[in-house]
């Protein structure tokens, strides 16, 4: 199981990494794996705001319908929009080609409620 | 949860394991499009020991099983009949398999979810000269499905295979054990279901798979097996059909037999028939992008026109594919309807079934 180091980590398993405040959001390797086969996924639009915790997406493995919330609070800058018809991005390689959203911050603060490499894999590790 | 005997298996194959209608189940092991795939181009081996198995025999057998199902099951010994069992209002109870294992033995093959409901509801009316038992306890069932099955399992049997037709069975050694194993499936594909004692599972398993894998054989889960019958447009109960769903609307007219003298739900669906139904169960393909989930409704110009039964992705068509209940006013190959997902309208086509 990949959880590289230099990510942020919510307890929903999404990744945030941060450069130069814009967030990039994904799934983790641990989601893709549990969802199984992705095959749809349904972004924002640029320019939409969501709080911290807001849905703000949707995924579609084969078997199971799974909402996205957001780790952190911003304005959409962008949507990966390879995912329209390369869902399985997601799958193969989810901290690179399959992020899902930027978003620029409104709070970098929020940042420091969310868990690094090593506390989220304690966090796995009890959730086992 | 209730396990089957191949559940320490599944765990030590790394198969994710849901609860199936009170069953641990596997729903996949690599992958379900992978094992799909397998399953259309090679072959897949499924443990579907959670399905329920019930037994009528004595001399009344014959008559209160034609009494029981609307298709007709007074057939030469050896043949394996589908057909749906209704109440008295034509509503379907559960969609099963009828095995005629002699001329006063059959074995109904139901639905795990639906089994207690089924086994009250034959037992109710059982007139007195047939015996009913649930075997489901004695029997584990194992599928393997695809177009390598044959030659598969053929290394593995000292008889030809090929003398097993579609819906037929046969009670015959497999790698030395006794099992009853039919030409039949639930993937669209040619392939053998094998009902055999618990206590062979594993072996029985672990032999298929090493003869199989020169043929490229994965194990198989419920994943796959959803995805499969459903490019076959085979029915999952509880999805496509249920009490509220009579078999004309279904699609399952041909397993209706009107000439029969007798059978639960004849008179009601003698009406239903002369009337017309109202909707029928049609398949479409989804034009725009999402993908259509059971219970989401249908509209044509903006207004309700049906609902959604199942849906998914279709590993073999590369296409989102459905099935659902429509009004019987728009059904029509090519008609143009919409799917409404988390209330956008998504473009869909009617198209004829099966998908493959």
């Amino acid at each position: 199981m990949s959880i590289p180091a230099g990510f942020y980590y919510s307890e929903d398993h999404e990744w945030v990494k941060v450069e130069e405040g814009v967030g990039t959001i994904g799934i983790t390797d641990f989601a893709q794996d549990e969802l199984g086969d992705i095959v749809f996924v349904e972004l924002p639009q640029v320019g939409d705001e969501f709080d911290k915790e807001d849905n703000f997406g949707v995924i579609e493995s084969v078997k199971a319908v799974s909402d996205l919330y957001m780790p952190v609070s911003g304005e959409v800058v962008e949507v990966n929009e390879d995912l329209l018809d390369q869902p399985e991005l997601v799958n193969e390689d989810p901290y690179e080609d399959g992020w899902i959203v930027k978003v620029s911050l409104s709070d970098e603060s929020e940042l420091d409620e969310l868990m690094d490499a090593d506390e989220y894999s304690s966090f796995l590790e009890e959730e086992a | 949860m209730k396990k089957t005997a191949l559940n320490q298996l599944h765990h030590d194959l790394g198969a994710k394991m849901i609860d199936f209608g009170g069953w641990e189940m596997p729903v996949q092991y690599t992958g379900i499009i992978e094992e799909h795939l397998a399953v259309r181009n090679n072959c897949g081996l499924f443990d579907v020991s959670h399905m329920g198995e019930i037994e009528i025999t004595g001399p009344g057998s014959t008559a209160y099983v034609n009494q029981l199902v609307t298709n007709q099951i007074d057939v030469e010994v050896g043949r394996v009949i589908y057909s749906p069992l209704c109440y008295e209002d034509g509503g379907i109870i559960d969609d099963l398999l009828v095995y005629r294992i002699d001329s006063n033995h059959y074995l109904l093959v139901v639905n795990a979810s639906n089994k207690e409901k089924d086994f009250e509801w034959i037992s109710k009316n059982a007139p007195d000269d047939v015996k009913i038992k649930d075997l489901s306890d004695q029997y584990g069932l194992l599928a393997l499905q695809g177009p390598k099955s044959e030659e598969v399992l053929s290394s593995l049997v000292d008889f030809d295979l090929s003398e097993i037709k579609p819906f037929r069975l046969v009670q015959e050694e497999v790698n030395g054990k006794e099992m009853i194993i039919s030409r039949t499936g639930y993937t669209g594909e040619d392939g053998f279901e094998l009902y055999l004692s618990p206590e062979d599972a594993d072996e029985t398993w672990n032999s298929i798979m090493e003869a199989g894998e020169e043929f490229g054989i994965m194990p198989a889960g419920l994943g796959c097996r959803n995805t499969l019958r459903l490019e076959a447009a085979l029915c999952l109960y509880g999805n496509d059909i249920n009490e509220d769903t009579n078999p004309l609307e279904a699609g399952l007219s041909w397993t209706v037999k009107f000439d029969k003298e007798d059978f639960y739900g004849k008179k009601a669906l003698v009406e239903t028939r002369d009337a017309g139904v109202e909707r029928e169960l049609v398949g479409f393909i989804l034009k725009d992008r999402g993908i259509a989930r059971h219970g989401y409704d249908i509209e044509v110009d903006d207004k309700k026109a049906g609902f959604v039964t199942s849906g998914s992705f279709s590993p073999t068509l590369d296409e989102n594919i459905g099935m659902g209940y429509l009004q019987k006013e728009f059904v029509e190959v090519g008609k143009e309807i919409s799917i409404m997902i988390r209330s956008r309208e998504v473009k869909a086509k009617v198209v004829e079934l099966p998908f493959i």
